[in-house]
């Protein structure tokens, strides 16, 4: 997985397979126990906990095999998986790094010294916004209110919070992370 | 962080801060699940009757009254009924449902619970946005503690009520918190809005009749029930019952989540007293957002002696909204043009794009902040960015649209100088000709 050969943004869709991911029986059960939430004739329903929760955990990004296996899953067209995915912004459309540092940029953050924290990082990594470290460790985005104003400027790495930060706190917890 | 209430007993936020507050056994041991059972030997209509006497308005933004909200529910629809918790809470500035929910979850379940009875509905839905994952987790296990004690299932407290709630997660988009849209994704869908009417009480989930509330305003439900709806309602004004949550960040000593009573006097004494002042104190205030983001944009001369009251009529008074109640204080070193134009790049991002005057306003709008910002200024840009605002507002297939147009038209209209020093022909003031309005 090297960031340059990866096409950017959807240009995946088009590198069109039939094939569909396999997962292991545990992952499976986590996804039965997801569906059975919903009444049997509505599956669909349980595609954004599966998309997110599920196949991106376990591929890493929304690929085709995930999408081909989910559509299979759910008795869905391939084109409404891709459908619903396209729309929402935690959605990986290509492999990011280990560690996907998502910093808020909006204005409670902003006023607050975001900017300063995203240039802080972006240096120390020595990536711009949008990439990924060469050795696939890192990838900086910036997003919009993560519902963290009051202990801003924050950002989220994987599904954790971290607040109140300061070029610090940053570097202490970059250097934590393998 | 401070998290406490002024002004009143904290209700809301009145087990917030003891330990292993999210357990059932504490939230028990302080007065929880009493006012479900109180709520299980009452009639439908009594509990709805009472949620209309409280004046209870919900807290995500839009202040509909909760109790009409419910009554919109048929009583006799042979379909199954839903009720659905809106726990999306993207609001730029709002993060006081997140706290509800990480510290008083079961406050949460039994709002949902009463609610479901009132309704007679079998299923509920929470759903959080995905960022917001640790909170879901937090749910599923109180969840799991309330179903073991029989407070969720078959046949709840010995009686015939049934009913079972389950989480579900968004994948970030902001459009999901309006109620229609958070359907259209809980089935599975891009979040696009939907058609009113039918509205979410006739034809909501699975086109059944469905409620959606805030989780804030589900968590007063456990309150009213428990002092009567005359006795809630009297804790605020005639008009806004109760008390409300206030999110405040940006630029003052102590940001946090604060409960006062609807009405409290007033906005000027809460900024610049109750929440510790300006974060530095040689720095004056210069604007504020009172309802997150998607609402006026207020000078300090709007704010200062000018005792603004904060509640639903206060608040428009003195020139903005409550819309979700959270603050954004901004000092003298915002330059407000900038801000706007960081708001702006919210709304174009998050425009869902099902309808044209906002997927392509929003875009049209970005495109002008961005020239303005980067010294290509022309004098007739501030009137330019009110008459796409004026073809969005109100022409909108959902609220988005107008949430987006807002800030732009008081931030142009209200700051003109931070306006006029980016356009190059500073002779010409094409923003003062509107400025009446405002």
């Amino acid at each position: 997985m090297s960031t340059a050969a990866v096409p950017t943004d959807y240009t995946n869709r088009v590198l069109y397979s039939e094939e569909a991911a396999s997962f292991s029986p545990e992952v499976l059960a986590e996804m039965d126990a997801h569906i059975a939430k919903y009444p049997p004739d509505r599956k669909r329903s349980a595609l954004i906990p599966l998309l997110l929760l599920v196949v991106q955990r376990e591929r890493g990004y929304i690929d085709n095999a995930g999408v081909n296996f989910l559509a299979q899953k759910l008795e869905l067209e391939v084109t409404d998986v891709w459908e619903t995915a396209t729309f929402y912004s935690m959605f990986n459309m290509r492999p990011v790094g280990r560690h996907h540092i998502q910093i808020c940029k909006t204005l409670s953050c902003r006023v607050m010294g975001e900017p300063q924290i995203t240039e802080h990082i972006c240096n120390r990594l020595g990536i711009h916004v949008g990439e990924t470290t060469p050795d696939e460790r890192f990838t900086v985005s910036l997003v919009e209110c993560l519902g963290s104003c009051g202990t801003a400027p924050m950002m989220q790495i994987g599904f954790d919070y971290h607040e109140d930060l300061t070029p610090e706190k940053v570097d202490k917890l970059l250097d934590s992370l393998e | 962080m401070e998290i406490k209430a002024i002004g009143c007993e904290p209700l809301q936020l009145k087990r917030v801060h003891l330990e292993n507050s999210h357990t059932l056994k504490v939230y028990q041991e302080n007065g929880g699940y009493a006012s479900l059972r109180k709520a299980l030997g009452m009639t439908r209509d009594e509990i709805i009757n009472e949620v209309k006497a409280s004046a209870l308005r919900g807290r995500g933004g839009a202040g509909f009254p909760t109790g009409m909200k419910w009554s919109f529910v048929p009583k006799d629809s042979p379909k199954q009924k839903y009720v659905v918790c809106n726990a999306d809470e993207s609001e730029p500035g709002t993060f006081k449902d997140r706290y509800l929910m990480e510290r008083d979850p079961h406050a949460l379940i039994e709002g949902m619970l009463i609610a479901a009875f009132a309704l007679g509905s079998e299923t509920g839905y929470i759903y959080t946005r995905g960022e917001y994952k640790y909170l879901i987790d937090i749910m599923d296990k109180a969840l799991d503690e309330a179903r073991s004690a029989g407070f969720l299932g078959k046949n709840i407290l010995g009686s015939d009520f049934s009913h079972e709630i389950y989480t579900h997660t968004g994948a970030g988009a902001y459009i999901c918190g309006e109620e229609t849209a958070l359907l259209s994704s809980l089935e599975g869908y891009r979040g696009h809005p939907r058609m009113k009417p039918p509205f979410p009480a006739i034809e909501g989930l699975y086109a059944s009749p469905t409620v959606v509330n805030n989780v804030e305003t589900l968590t007063a439900v456990p309150q009213i029930i428990e002092m009567g709806g005359e006795t809630w309602r009297n804790l605020g004004t005639e008009k806004s019952g109760g008390t409300k949550l206030w999110s405040v960040s940006g630029h003052v000593k102590k940001p946090g989540v604060y409960e006062l009573p609807m009405g409290y006097d007033d906005m000027e004494k809460f900024i610049l007293e109750d929440c510790g002042g300006m974060l530095r104190d040689d720095k004056k205030l210069k604007a504020v957002i009172p309802g997150g983001s998607s609402v006026y944009i207020m000078n300090a001369e709007q704010i200062i002696g000018k005792k603004v009251l904060l509640d639903y009529e206060g608040l428009v008074v003195g020139g903005s909204m409550v819309g979700s109640g959270g603050f954004i204080v901004m000092d003298e070193t915002v330059d407000i043009m900038e801000s706007t134009k960081n708001l702006t790049e919210f709304y174009k991002h998050e425009s869902c794009g099902w309808c044209t005057p906002c997927r392509e306003g929003t875009d049209w709008l970005l495109k002008i902040f961005n020239r303005v910002a980067s010294g290509g200024g022309q004098p007739e840009d501030a009137q330019l960015l009110l008459d796409i605002c004026d073809n969005i507002e109100g022409k909108s297939f959902c609220p988005l649209g107008d949430a987006a147009a807002w800030p732009i038209q008081s931030a142009v209209k209200r700051f003109p100088e931070d306006f006029k020093k980016y356009l190059l022909r500073q002779d010409v003031a094409p923003v003062e000709a509107e400025a009446q309005k405002f």
